[in-house]
């Protein structure tokens, strides 16, 4: 007689599976249903968008986005010759935005900083509610006020900055010609980012564990070592959201640029030179007089600067769950 | 409910009866503590003192007049029920106190005789020579091990000449060297609870702290990290004062020279007993203090 060794029996994994209540299914259809609409109005728009622009991107092929000349002619014949290159539009859209970031997002982080852990509770609720308020402000109006009031003043600044800064290309100018830059759009455009990234930054700044700066204060912090130390490691991440968002803002924005800009066809780095582009702006510009090609030409700078500013906010979340994990 | 009940008949008893060689009590432990810790270390100043110390949050007083001497080279462990103001009192020695909004304070907390609250003083240099550890485990999580442990200079601007020995110093006392000496570089947010904590203590040691408080530092470890924690007390407690609060009277047996007795009738918290902790465990002068050491409540 012999003894068999126990055969081991793994048994194979259950399928677990869990059946909600009906009022727990209608809730979720009605959940889903919503969520989708968004993105069901949102491809409806691309589409449109699409269909409408589509002879000119069959006309004018992938030079769309890499010529620089804009023109309707007529030829000896009488047919119409059209060129339409979006590339000048593109990069100064591009070059206002960066413009915009780069004073908008220090001006910002402080502001919510200040919000956040110095003003006393009284100066705090009136400041955020004016900064709230910023947002809510007609863009007309910050068009406006950047023609009327801010145009002047940048002149001199960038008078300045020319001087003390002009070895630097972009500071550069080819004529001693300031108004109407890339460098004023991009400051009207920054008093109009500021309240989007002030408020998500002071959001995440609030959300700072407790624990955290409790232990740098318990090694002997300053306020400042503190904010340097566990702060910003742990907003950082929605500091650069809040300027996506801001960035997207200010990819689309058109009358306060429109403004403010002289908008030329012709790629421009010189941020300080009156010469710049902008596809919203030029879009609004040339709507009114364009014939039905040119149309369809502008439905199709529509279509790229959805899709541009939908890479810059895949590009941003790659770049924030790449970098700042570790701060959490 | 056994446990307690022999604890009583061993405590009473204990001047009568031959010594356990495996303490099994309380008060056998704490008293084999007092046998083996060296008398009169090494001066280390004048240590830490509190006087008629009160404190509030908003209108609420939590804690009432409560003095207290640290003298230097001791470990003081302070125990009481949740809610008696032991956590309270422990924050106002380092003015950790009035981070929470609304909070007040009255008395005098003084280190090497000079009051800590004083107008004027700054007080980051108070908290560089009274360093704490909280109960959960809080590395920077965006900083590497290392990095962790040398914070503190960096954010109080110190410079130290040699870093590596410092770094090697601060591990090896707090009893984390060996574990981590290979991986100075990791983030510390892959640490184990236990490692997390000894990892905090290291880094509140490498400012030299005259002092270290310890709120419940192994309330959220499991039993292994907690022996190697009162092991790393043992050991600091030959060069700096500490002040430790416990819910676990084992630990608070094992660990110190002192304890305090904190109660809250309802009203704000008190300290109702201090003294040696073999005396504290066998002999209470309080009839609240025995009965909260001996289990009836608490």
């Amino acid at each position: 007689m012999s003894i068999d060794a126990p055969v081991k029996v793994t048994p194979p994994a259950r399928k677990i599976t869990t059946k909600p209540r009906v009022s727990d299914q209608i809730f979720r259809a009605i959940v889903t249903a919503f969520s989708f609409s968004a993105l069901l109005i949102l491809s409806l728009i691309a589409i449109f968008l699409l269909i409408k622009g589509f002879t000119t991107f069959k006309e004018q092929g992938f030079g769309f986005i890499t010529n620089f000349e804009w023109s309707v002619t007529q030829d000896e014949a009488g047919k119409e010759v059209t060129h339409f290159g979006l590339l000048a539009m593109l990069v100064g859209t591009v070059v206002i935005s960066f413009v915009a970031l780069a004073i908008a997002v220090p001006l910002s982080v402080l502001t919510a900083l200040f919000l956040t852990f110095y003003a006393p509770e009284r100066i705090k609720r009136i400041l955020v509610t004016i900064v709230d308020l910023m947002a809510a402000f007609p863009s007309i109006l910050y068009g406006l006020w950047g023609f009327f009031v801010l145009m002047p003043m940048a002149e001199y600044w960038a008078k300045l900055i020319h001087k003390w800064l002009g070895w630097i290309y972009i500071f550069d100018v080819p004529d001693p010609v300031y108004t109407r830059s890339p460098f004023i759009a991009g400051i009207v455009l920054s008093v109009m980012i500021i309240p989007i990234i002030t408020s998500v930054s002071r959001e995440v700044f609030s959300q700072t564990p407790l624990d955290r700066i409790q232990a740098a204060y318990a090694l002997g912090a300053t306020k400042w070592g503190m904010i340097r130390a566990v702060v910003l490691p742990f907003g950082a991440g929605g500091v650069v959201g809040g300027s996506m968002l801001g960035l997207g803002r200010a990819f689309g924005e058109t009358v306060a640029v429109f403004s403010v800009l002289n908008i030329v066809f012709r790629t421009n780095f010189q941020i300080l030179f009156t010469q710049g582009g902008n596809v919203a702006s030029m879009i609004i510009q040339k709507w009114g007089e364009a014939g039905p090609s040119e149309v369809s030409a502008l439905m199709a700078a529509g279509l790229v600067l959805f899709i541009l500013t939908l890479m810059v906010n895949f590009l941003a979340n790659y770049v924030v769950t790449k970098t700042v994990k570790s701060g959490r | 409910m056994n446990e307690s009940v022999q604890l009583t008949q061993n405590g009473t008893h204990m001047s009568d009866q031959p010594k356990n060689t495996t303490p099994s009590s309380l008060s056998d432990v704490a008293a084999k503590r007092a046998e083996t810790k060296i008398a009169g270390t090494q001066p280390l100043g004048t240590g830490l003192e509190a006087r008629g110390v009160h404190a509030w949050f908003d209108k609420h007083h939590a804690l009432e007049d409560v003095s207290l001497d640290f003298s230097a080279g001791t470990v003081t462990a302070l125990i009481g029920p949740s809610g008696c103001g032991k956590s309270t009192f422990i924050r106002t020695l380092n003015r950790m106190h009035e981070f929470i909004p609304h909070t007040s304070m009255a008395g005098q907390v003084l280190l090497d005789g000079k009051d800590i609250y004083e107008p004027g003083i700054d007080v980051t240099k108070i908290r560089l020579q009274i360093g704490m550890v909280f109960q959960k485990p809080n590395p920077f999580p965006s900083m590497t091990i290392g990095e962790n442990v040398l914070s503190g200079l960096k954010l109080a601007q110190l410079k130290v000449d040699n870093q590596e020995d410092l770094l090697e110093e601060c591990l090896t006392r707090a009893g984390l060297w060996t574990e981590v000496k290979d991986r100075l570089g990791a983030h510390a947010g892959g640490l184990s609870g236990g490692q997390q904590q000894r990892l905090c203590i290291a880094r509140a040691l490498a400012v030299k702290p005259k002092v270290l408080l310890m709120d419940e530092p192994c309330s959220a470890l499991d039993p292994g990290s907690t022996l190697r924690i009162e092991e790393t007390i043992s050991q600091l407690s030959k060069s700096m004062t500490i002040v430790i609060v416990t819910h676990n009277m084992q630990q608070a047996a094992r660990v110190s020279d002192y304890t305090a007795f904190f109660l809250s009738d309802g009203g704000p918290g008190q300290m109702i007993e201090v003294g040696p902790t073999n005396e504290i465990f066998s002999r209470p002068r309080d009839e609240r203090t025995e009965n909260y050491v001996t289990g009836r409540f608490g």
